[in-house]
């Protein structure tokens, strides 16, 4: 087991360096000048503008500046802005917003889509699978924002039983709406694929056994076949919290959160360079640690994979 | 017993090439029942003959969108300012926008463009993820493990954050532009479903047969394995369709994708939002328009999925 | 395969005390919907097995052996399945009619299966100790403690080396004979009255096949119990069964006691099978095979469902579909135990 996590962390390493560069070669490819950005309509000062850019190394190869950077971000350095502020106050500032509202998501997907999953699956071609069959398929057709306008309408401002927007009123009241619109299209995915893989499962030949054993449907269902169900969906789960860390700057815009998506969309209006940087790093640096852990449950789920 | 009762093995000294010929025919056999059975039970779908009919109709409005109104977004005086956010009316079923424009026209001139970055984007990604896919698949070794750790890079960087980045680079965009980015950070998921299905394939008895029996590599690759490859590549493009629609969407509806004075229906929707409390109807329209144009693709993909995905026969 | 020749080292059948069977199986037909029609894969089978008793049924893929087995265990997938007629009692009490509890109850507990590929049907995320320990703890309330010591008592009993090392261990750490013993071993936990065994060497080596059937066989003569044992292959059936049930298109064709249906088989089936197993004193000479296919389930053909492929063939056999007769000498005294259904029963057994 040890050895496996090793190597699993080894195999992200690579990954790591190539989104990073990948981020960082991007970014400086943005057209502008930081530092007359900085100024503004104004023409720069070219002794500070000069000063500004030895000091973030602006006048070194990339690779050189990529090689400050990545260094910095290994020793939990994610850089300054142009204007001084440490990035990693913006980060701590705005991030425990989408994580919040990406963590909630994230249970409200796994939680709901694999219930309705597991339902639909034992109830087969009855009146609750065709309704998460059709139910899943309208959460999947409707755009996020258009969903989460509608609810934004119909339960913010009309029945008024969640905040419109903001984050006045703190978790889980501010939170839930958001994280359910996020949340709709992946758990319609996780919903679908947990039937289907429940529905796989349960025609094996070691459920067939265990019900020649005589044990109860309970027991069939809950220890034979969910475990054996949940793999893929353990996988899907895994990558999506990334794609949510990504689909919070869509409801983060919509309901008005202050999170780290508002700050990376002005930050690349505004040619942040190293904030772009140092934020989409850090949805990396999530999307592979989420990935570990998922590597890492799916050998506590499949005994088969540990001893590859 | 029963494996005796079947007759007489055949002579060891047949032709070579016949044999390879046959396992060939075999192979092509078999993808061609795998096939028409699927048709035959998408022809049993209701589902399949709503989505087509309504992708019928939307390839109609993409390609001559003047059949459907008489007006033109692009004429002098589409845009009325006066008539901002006047609500449907009769000539004006869908109402104005801000701007004062008829959403029913522009609706039916934005088809095409979430039409041309469905179809695009989903072509494109399968073409390089599927032409990546049966290299590393193939080739395996130091060529796999590049490609595969490539694509891992890709994974890692959500859509939508890979999206914004290289649009404020490029800039503003048409649906071409927009297709092009979607295809270049959406291409590693064909890749690994095609590179999967290569390497599943190419240990099968079949191919093996073929080796032994003297077929060259090309050949295998496209005699026994491609074929065999097609059925789940041709699922997720289906299904692609309709996800790339809805990206687009929201890729402008954040203002990195399709920009004005292009048409979309994600930045129809996006310019209403500020205004949905008092005029529901400008951002209602479009969205319905959108979302049923979504669910079309998707439950085709849906069908298609259930009748050529041999896993879930 | 010299079985043929071997009479000696077969326990007779222990006949009981009390006259009811342990299970009869009467008039059993199944059926299957499917999307191209019904196919009748059981069409009406008899058969009995008494404790201590081993009835060996024989046939080909499809022939309704297994599913037959199915039906008696309860695991048959109910729909597409069907079961319009039949019964099956066991200890004289009729299975079909029971509810579905008293029919868990009786699973694992009374009749345990067997089956055929031991590495798909063990729970692969599961080890062997919690999947043999779960009978005990289901059935008989025990604890995880508990279960876990009577799982190693089970794993040395089938024989697996280290068992108290390897409990914890997982299906696919095991070599394919030890995980057919650890099939066995799941079977006889609680000591089942009867035990199926639907082809359970057939995934195996030849080497390893003879260790498992003869541990089966070992067993089944320790706990006494019945067995039912499916299979393909007729050499494996020599060794260990006191009776044969030869089943062709969902029917039995042929019952006899083992040795005289190799001796004198009554049915041409049974004689095209028999002539199908390659011997060593006819090398060098074409090997017999039975023409033809196996009949597709959804058309039998008319009359007697062997009629397209049997060498006897004749117009009566089109039309008629054959009785299971009884089989009696060329002077008319009866054989026990033996049955054909054949109209030329007479011209198969008596050349």
């Amino acid at each position: 087991m040890g050895r496996f996590v090793v190597r699993r962390i080894l195999q992200a390493i690579p990954v790591l360096i190539g989104v990073t560069f990948l981020i960082f070669y991007l970014v400086f490819a943005l057209k502008g000048d930081p530092i007359q950005a900085l100024a503004g309509e104004k023409r720069a000062d070219p002794n500070v503008a000069a000063m500004l850019r030895e000091q973030y190394h602006l006048n070194d190869p990339k690779i050189v500046q990529y090689w400050h950077y990545i260094t910095g971000v290994f020793t939990g350095d994610l850089g300054t802005t142009y204007t001084g502020r440490p990035i990693s106050e913006i980060v701590s500032e705005r991030f425990p917003v989408t994580l919040k509202l990406a963590l909630t998501a994230f249970g409200i997907e796994a939680v709901l889509g694999i219930t309705a999953g597991i339902f639909a699956a034992l109830k087969k071609g009855k009146f609750i699978d065709n309704l998460v069959l059709i139910s899943t398929l309208v959460l999947i057709s409707i755009p996020v924002f258009v969903l989460g306008s509608v609810l934004q309408l119909e339960l913010g401002v009309k029945v008024g039983i969640t905040p419109v927007a903001g984050i006045d009123d703190g978790w889980p009241n501010s939170y839930i709406l958001p994280a359910f619109v996020l949340a709709s299209t992946s758990m319609a995915y996780i919903a679908r694929l947990t039937r289907a893989s429940m529905m796989e499962s349960i025609r094996a030949d070691y459920v067939r056994t265990a019900i020649a054993k005589g044990l109860p449907r309970r027991r069939v269902i809950g220890i034979h076949t969910l475990r054996n169900s949940l793999i893929p969906v353990v996988t899907f789960l895994g990558m999506d919290l990334g794609a949510l860390m990504g689909g919070a700057i869509i409801t983060e815009r919509l309901f008005n959160l202050p999170g780290i998506g508002g700050q990376l969309a002005k930050s690349v209006y505004l040619r942040e360079r190293p904030v772009v940087v140092g934020l989409v790093t850090l949805l990396v640096l999530i999307y592979l640690v989420a990935n570990l852990v998922v590597d890492l449950l799916y050998a506590v789920l499949d005994p088969r994979i540990r001893y590859e | 017993m029963s494996e005796k009762t079947i007759e007489k093995t055949a002579p060891a000294e047949g032709a070579v090439s016949d044999k390879a010929t046959a396992a060939e025919e075999k192979a092509a056999a078999r993808q061609a029942s795998l096939i028409r059975d699927g048709w035959e039970i998408l022809r049993k779908r209701p589902m399949f003959y709503i989505s087509a009919f309504v992708i019928v109709i939307l390839l109609a409005l993409a390609i001559a969108p003047g059949l459907f109104t008489s007006r033109s977004p692009f004429s002098d005086g589409f845009c009325q300012l006066q008539n901002s956010l006047n609500p449907p009316s009769s000539g004006h079923m869908f109402g104005y926008d801000v701007q004062g424009c008829d959403i029913y026209t522009r609706s039916v001139f934005g088809t095409r463009n979430s039409i041309i970055v469905g179809v695009v984007t989903a072509l494109a990604t399968t073409a390089l993820g599927g032409l990546l896919g049966i290299i590393a698949g193939l080739r395996g070794g130091w060529v796999d493990t590049i490609l595969s750790r490539v694509t891992e890079v890709f994974f890692a960087l959500p859509l939508i954050v890979g999206a914004l980045l290289i649009m404020s680079i490029v800039g503003g965009g048409d649906a071409w532009s927009v297709s092009l980015i979607m295809a270049v950070l959406g291409w590693p998921q064909v890749f690994r479903i095609m590179r999967g299905e290569v390497i599943a394939n190419k240990h099968n008895d079949y191919v093996m047969a073929a080796k032994a029996l003297g077929a060259d590599t090309t050949r295998i690759a496209f005699r026994h394995i491609l074929p065999n490859t097609l059925a789940p590549v041709i699922v997720v493009t289906t299904m692609n369709l309709g996800v790339y629609i809805s990206a687009e969407a929201a890729l402008s509806y954040l203002g990195i994708g399709i920009q004005h004075p292009n048409i979309s229906w994600g930045l129809m929707i996006s310019d209403a939002t500020d205004r949905f409390l008092t005029s529901p109807h400008a951002l209602l329209f479009p969205a319905a328009v959108l979302s049923i144009t979504v669910l079309a693709f998707i439950m085709l993909g849906d069908v298609v999925r259930d009748a050529f995905d041999p896993k879930m026969r | 395969m010299t079985t043929i020749e071997k009479t000696a080292g077969v326990p007779a059948p222990r006949s009981e005390s009390d006259s009811t069977p342990l299970l009869e199986v009467r008039d059993l037909h199944v059926e299957f919907h499917t999307r191209d029609g019904i196919a009748k894969a059981v069409n009406g089978v008899n058969y009995t097995v008494s404790a201590g008793e081993t009835l060996a049924v024989l046939g080909e893929s499809g022939s309704g052996k297994s599913v037959t087995a199915q039906a008696i265990m309860g695991i048959l997938d109910m729909p597409p399945g069907r079961i319009p007629q039949g019964e099956i009692l066991f200890r004289g009490q009729d299975m079909l009619k029971m509810s579905g509890e008293e029919r868990r109850k009786i699973r694992g507990q009374k009749i345990a299966m067997i089956f055929q590929d031991a590495l798909s049907s063990l729970n692969p995320v599961l080890s062997v100790g919690y999947q043999l320990g779960e009978m005990f703890r289901v059935h008989q309330g025990a604890s995880r403690k508990e279960a876990k010591a009577k799982a190693i008592e089970l794993m040395d009993k089938v024989k697996i080396p280290a068992a108290s090392a390897r409990v914890n261990d997982y299906p696919h750490q095991f070599s394919g004979g030890m995980r057919q013993r650890i099939m066995i071993a799941m079977a006889l936990a609680l000591e089942p009255d009867l035990i199926i065994a639907d082809e359970p060497t057939t995934a195996l080596d030849v080497t390893v096949q003879a260790q498992v059937m003869d541990l089966l066989a070992e067993l089944q003569r320790e706990y006494q119990m019945g067995l039912i044992l499916i299979t393909h292959d007729l050499g494996v059936v020599a060794d260990v069964a006191d009776k044969i049930a030869v089943m062709y298109a969902g029917r039995i064709v042929e019952t006899a006691p083992v040795h005289e249906l190799y001796k004198r088989p009554a049915h041409p089936y049974t004689r095209g099978l028999l002539d199908s197993i390659p011997r060593l004193d006819q090398k060098g000479q074409e090997l017999y095979a039975i023409k033809g296919l196996p009949p597709n389930l959804l058309k039998v053909p008319a009359g007697c469902a062997f009629n397209p492929r049997c060498p006897k063939a004749d117009d009566i056999c089109r039309t008629d579909a054959p009785a299971l007769h009884q089989v009696t000498e060329r002077d008319g005294s009866e054989l026990t135990g033996r049955g054909s259904a054949c109209h030329f029963w007479k011209e198969t057994i008596h050349g």
